[in-house]
């Protein structure tokens, strides 16, 4: 092997580790973890420390591989979009084949070490949602209809649910509110992003709802969802989730949620190039406190119970 | 200009083969753990003679 063949084999790209997992989707593992933990601490059964932190693990693996999956898919996409045309694979420094791979094996992996480690539901659901996010929304719904992401985002939804099952091994209306509110969560999250973005999927032929409908038509729709959100965020307060403080915290940033998306939509398009889309970037950075926040709202609630403080009882 | 031991790709080989490593002792301990808790926990318990007879 001659220096000039290393040196091209370089400038091709060489994956490091970290290129691997930037197949995972780390940002995205980290809402999966979160979600997880807070439906797994949530159930009304112990669980052994070890047994957590493995369900948790395997959850986030088969997140990750659901990501890798994704990018695998998606790639020809990706190269095109601004946001994502430096992610390993448009990059050049991982092959498609090695993402899918990947992905494969980290799917089977997860969902048979989740059914070992805690219940044959659990890892059901976790095979699902991976089958959901990649088939369903990437493969299928992503490129056909701008309902892509209000379908699609029930994959997102899904880890409170399979953390939750995992510590009890059946299904409950608890852990489906926490499904239903990032179900709902995500159209007005995505479409900020999508407005902000501007040329991004245009460019890709995604037909987002800024494509297919129009800026105004995405400006009505996050009002409508943040409004339909807004009441089932504060409506699961007064459920067995919910409590004082999840009830302090859910009226306090749905009024903020519902006055972002009240300015989105009085804003046209002049309003928005004039201040280089402040409002919707603050709106799309305040969506994710406002996940955050509720879930840990609904982990504080669920913590103080053993004190007799949490919840309603 | 001669290849050097330590080239760019070596290091990245290097740092992959040691996450790799890294993963599958971890991978290890994970599935050692789990076997202590579900095996002191009660979750696979032996039948007992006279059950299985």
């Amino acid at each position: 092997m001659t220096d000039a063949s290393i040196n091209t084999q370089a400038d091709l790209g060489e994956a490091q580790f970290g290129d691997y997992f930037a197949l995972l989707k780390p940002r995205v593992m980290t809402l999966v973890v979160f979600t997880a933990l807070v439906g797994l601490l949530a159930a009304p059964m112990p669980v052994h420390p070890m047994i957590g932190f493995c369900a948790v693990l395997f959850i986030a693996v088969g997140g990750g591989a659901a990501g890798a999956l994704n990018m695998w898919w998606d790639a020809d996409i990706d190269a095109i979009m601004r946001r994502t045309r430096k992610r390993p694979i448009p990059g050049g420094r991982v092959e498609r084949g090695e993402a899918l791979a990947l992905g494969l094996t980290l799917s089977g992996f997860s969902v048979v070490m989740l059914a070992l480690a805690t219940n044959i539901l659990a890892g059901a659901l976790l095979a699902f949602t991976i089958f959901f996010y990649v088939v369903v929304y990437s493969m299928w719904l992503k490129r056909a209809t701008p309902q892509n992401i209000v379908i699609g985002g029930l994959a997102g939804a899904f880890p409170p649910l399979v953390g939750w099952v995992a510590v009890t091994g059946s299904m409950a209306v608890e852990p489906w509110l926490m499904v239903a509110l990032i179900f709902m969560w995500t159209p007005p999250h995505f479409w900020a992003l999508a407005l902000f973005m501007r040329s991004d999927y245009d460019d890709a032929g995604v037909p987002m709802l800024t494509v297919t409908h129009g800026r105004r038509a995405t400006r009505v729709h996050i009002l409508v969802y943040t409004v339909l959100l807004a009441v089932l965020a504060i409506g699961a307060g007064f459920t067995s989730i919910g409590g004082p403080i999840y009830l302090v915290v859910a009226v306090v940033l749905n009024a903020l949620f519902l006055l972002g998306a009240l300015r989105i939509w009085r804003r046209d398009e002049n309003d928005s190039e004039a201040d280089n889309f402040a409002v919707e970037r603050k709106f799309f950075r305040l969506s994710l406190l406002y996940l955050f926040l509720h879930f840990g709202a609904i982990l504080a609630e669920a913590l103080l119970k053993p004190w007799g403080l949490g919840g309603w009882a | 200009m001669s290849i050097r031991v330590t080239h760019e790709i070596h290091k990245r080989r290097m740092g992959r083969n040691l996450g790799v490593a890294l993963l599958l002792v971890a991978f290890i301990g994970i599935v050692f753990g789990l076997t202590v808790v579900k095996v002191t926990s009660g979750d696979f318990q032996v039948p007992k003679v006279e059950e299985m007879n």
